[in-house]
């Protein structure tokens, strides 16, 4: 805040010049000095967890213990054990569903909102507040119908019963569609209809004006609604979990869960090297993008 | 992007296609079907063939729900992308078909289990329960005679036995009562029309084909209560009869070894007069009895209770207090004479960037008793069972959760607070607020407007947050008599989870849907109270 006004009445006497800097210090000691301080007990606390995580994969003995304190012994064996394990197969499998999740999701949304954005139909009003009342529903809540209808689903489609990525990805597309929607929806309006009125003028069908128009210039938004889902998509566990029966079909998630669930037999090392792994590709695209993504967020998406 | 730069980019797309003239007809302006129209038709023609196959294997399992579902939607497929009507619709279909099916349908789905008693034991039609309670309870009838039997097969693995009753021979399946299908003399039948013989040697190399045949069951008549033929080497069979016999006049269920009843109840399962029943039951409605048992059974509703209360507790403080923290950063480093504070932003946005599932198993880590690095390295080593205590589990999970979510808060409300209007401010200091005046007259509710939407979101997000809560410690520890192993962590979606039985042990979907429904209901309340309180926020400002 702007505080800095603080009236500074400066005595005009010769020799004050060494009080005054002092003067100047102490303020700045009181008003952002103790800032800086204050910074670091907050990156302690925030990136405390992570070096630490660093600090135990490194560590060739596998445990989580800190006895030996941090970064006391470096090796990569924890990251080379991880090729003896299921963890590459699982890394796969989340980057595939969270991928195409994201890229089929932000599809779907863009032609959604382009409809309720471009045309007046009947309905409009209705099917909108439909989609804002749905996503307040989260389909998690309702797994006991996913998991029933996947077992009816399965017998008649094998591809789209249990243990599928085609079965849980288009889990995923169901609930995506309300939350997405709204997102684009915002965005498109913003996107002058007189571009859509001109190109139609000249000729230009609606799927031309959809295609080379709208999406050029909707890029921004549709990458940030991407990465969110992205980012929603591969932390998925509860879904993966009842869908995913097998162990070489699992996500990163689930086969990681399954790495420390049982407290005596957990192998810390190799869970924290995968971890470390693991969260490279949202730690990135997070850092990369973080300006994109406090815009997104402040239009209405959560980290869930 | 600005309109200016916008429509620049607009023009050259429309030059190149010769637009029609005024007054030419529509026949004339035909310009060839263009690659738009020949990608529409092989999509469209995949999801036709993806149809036709649906629809054929489901006839064959005899699923007419999904039959009939895929029909009207290849038929709403066709129909929209093949007339000229239906513009919106082109666009909407597709999410559109994602969101009834995955979306709309299993809400409706949800609720209708939430009245059934549907669950480990009650899983079938009343049909299906007759047959598992006769085949639990057969045994090879006493001196019946023993056949020469071949395993046959028709179409894709559909597997039979063909019999020699006394130069007979009859064949059926599973599904298809033994029949006639020609005479012979004594062996093992050696043609039987319709049908393939499976070779001998092929059945003795083939586990899995052995344990089929081991497993299959041909009945002798359209009469359950006939027996069946049932073969133990594939190359004999015998008749199998169930000592229960099935009454589908009287609806009952006897047994022919001790003579005992048992009845056909309302509530999907026999039940004999003393009070034992049969494990295979069927699934019936049962009206609001799991919502009623949800409340009024005390060995339930206490520690429901319990869940309920901490999921409100949890959900609150997982918003405030990730606020509170967020805004107190934000307010403290929106100074500009901090220097580097992208850096300082980057590195307090840390947590923001680990995958939600990777934090929680590494907290679960660290806030091990025995080993973790918390008792290690900041109390002294001190064996504190952080996730063994209700109250220090509930602490640690909101510390986790809070941990979670404070730079998101951070980043919303360093965005909110550049956003407001400095005039204000300064009109302020002038009239002579102080700083905390300041904060509670102008900074917070001017705040409040951008951010109640998210915190209601963020509300609605902690109020269904399974991942943190189950990957944490499983919604521990456990509350001691609470069934279904309710835990005092455990939030509603976690403890429905548990009664679901998803993942093993008993299930009972018909009480874990209640239980969804009621959640679904009071998120909707609460959302729906929320969103009006924000609408007069904005009207405040």
């Amino acid at each position: 805040m702007s505080s800095q006004t603080a009236t500074t009445t400066v005595p005009t006497k010769a020799g004050a010049c060494r009080d005054r800097t002092r003067a100047r210090r102490r303020r700045w000691l009181v008003e952002v000095g103790w800032k800086y301080l204050f910074a670091v007990v907050i990156v302690f606390y925030a990136a405390f967890p992570l070096v630490y995580t660093l600090s135990a994969a490194l560590n060739p003995r596998g445990t989580l213990s800190a006895a030996s304190g941090l970064f006391s012994s470096l090796s990569l064996d924890n990251f080379a054990g991880l090729a003896d394990t299921r963890y590459w197969t699982w890394m796969g499998n989340s980057l595939i569903i969270a991928i195409v999740t994201s890229i089929g999701s932000v599809l779907m949304g863009a032609a959604a909102a382009y409809a309720f954005s471009r045309f007046r139909f009947s309905g409009r009003r209705a099917s909108l507040s439909g989609l804002l009342i749905i996503q307040m529903f989260p389909q998690a809540l309702a797994f006991i119908a996913i998991f029933l209808m996947l077992l009816a689903l399965g017998e008649v489609i094998p591809a789209l019963g249990f243990n599928s990525k085609i079965a849980i990805i288009c889990i995923y597309f169901g609930g995506v569609l309300g939350a997405n929607t709204f997102l684009l929806y915002g965005f498109f309006n913003t996107v002058p209809i007189e571009i859509d009125e001109s190109a139609k003028i000249d000729g230009a069908t609606h799927a031309q004006i959809f295609w080379r128009l709208i999406f050029p210039l909707v890029t921004p938004i549709l990458a940030v609604v991407a990465l969110l889902s992205f980012i929603a998509t591969y932390s998925e566990f509860l879904i993966s979990r009842i869908v995913l029966t097998s162990e070489d079909q699992w996500t990163l998630a689930v086969g990681m869960y399954g790495w420390v669930s049982d407290q005596l037999t957990a192998n810390w090392g190799l869970f924290t090297a995968g971890a470390v792994l693991g969260a490279i590709p949202i730690l990135v695209l997070t850092l990369l993008l973080q300006r994109y993504i406090v815009g997104g967020l402040t239009s209405g998406a959560v980290k869930g | 992007m600005s309109v200016k730069e916008a429509e620049g980019q607009v023009s050259p797309p429309s030059d190149d296609r010769t637009p029609r003239r005024s007054g030419e007809s529509h026949a004339r302006g035909w310009r060839g079907v263009g690659w738009g129209f020949i990608v529409k038709l092989i999509l469209v023609a995949l999801v036709n063939a993806f149809g036709v196959m649906v629809v054929i294997s489901a006839f064959r399992v005899e699923s007419w729900f999904i039959l009939g579902a895929m029909i009207v939607l290849v038929a709403a497929v066709d129909v929209v992308y093949f007339t000229r009507r239906a513009l919106p619709l082109k666009y909407l279909l597709p999410g559109l078909i994602f969101l009834l099916a995955f979306q709309v349908f299993i809400f409706g789905y949800t609720a209708y289990i939430a009245f059934t008693n549907y669950g480990t034991g009650h899983a079938g039609t009343q049909e299906q329960a007759v047959e598992a309670a006769l085949i639990q309870g057969e045994r090879r009838v006493e001196n019946s005679p023993t056949y020469p039997l071949a395993v046959v097969e028709r179409g894709l693995g559909e597997l039979g036995f063909a019999i020699n009753d006394d130069g007979t021979v009859l064949v059926g399946s599973e599904l298809e009562p033994l029949s006639e299908v020609g005479e012979m003399g004594a062996g093992a039948p050696t043609d039987v029309p319709g049908w393939t013989i499976v070779e001998r040697s092929r059945l003795l190399s083939d586990q899995a084909l052995q344990q089929t045949v081991i497993d299959l069951r041909v009945p002798v008549s359209d009469d359950p209560n006939d027996g069946s033929i049932r073969s133990r080497d594939g190359s004999s069979g015998a008749v199998y009869e169930s000592t229960l016999v099935w009454d589908e006049q009287a609806q009952t269920i006897t047994d022919t070894t001790d003579g005992t009843v048992y009845h056909a109840t309302d509530r999907g399962s026999f039940v004999a007069d003393d009070g034992s029943s049969l494990p295979a039951g069927w699934f019936v409605g049962v009206g609001f009895d799991n919502f009623v048992k949800i409340f009024t059974d005390p060995r339930l509703a206490e520690p429901l209770l319990l869940v309920a209360a901490w999921t409100f507790v949890f959900a609150i403080l997982s918003v405030l207090v990730p606020f509170a923290l967020g805004l107190l950063f934000a307010l403290v480093f929106n100074d500009p004479r901090v220097r580097g504070r992208r850096v300082l932003r980057t590195l307090f946005i840390l947590p923001y960037a680990f995958p939600v599932f990777l934090s929680a198993l590494v907290f679960r880590g660290m806030f091990n008793a025995e080993f973790g690095v918390i008792n290690d390295l900041f109390f002294f080593g001190a064996n504190i069972n952080w996730l063994g205590d209700p109250w220090l589990a509930r602490f640690a999970v909101l510390f986790v959760n809070v941990w979670l979510s404070f730079p998101y808060w951070f980043l919303v409300c360093t965005g909110a607070l550049q956003a407001i209007p400095t005039d204000a401010l300064e009109a302020a200091e002038i009239d002579g607020a102080g700083r905390f005046r300041r904060f509670w007259s102008i900074i917070l509710p001017l705040l409040l407007v951008s951010t109640a939407p998210l915190a209601i979101a963020s509300f609605a997000v902690g109020f269904n947050n399974f991942t943190v809560i189950y990957l944490f410690n499983n919604g521990g520890p456990p509350i001691p008599g609470a069934p279904y192993g309710l835990g005092y962590t455990d939030i509603l979606i976690s403890a429905i989870y548990d009664i679901s039985g998803v993942s093993g042990g008993a299930a009972d979907f018909g009480l874990a849907s209640a239980l969804a429904i009621v959640v679904f209901i009071v998120v909707g309340v609460i959302a729906a109270i929320s969103f009006r309180q924000t609408r007069r926020l904005e009207e405040f400002q």
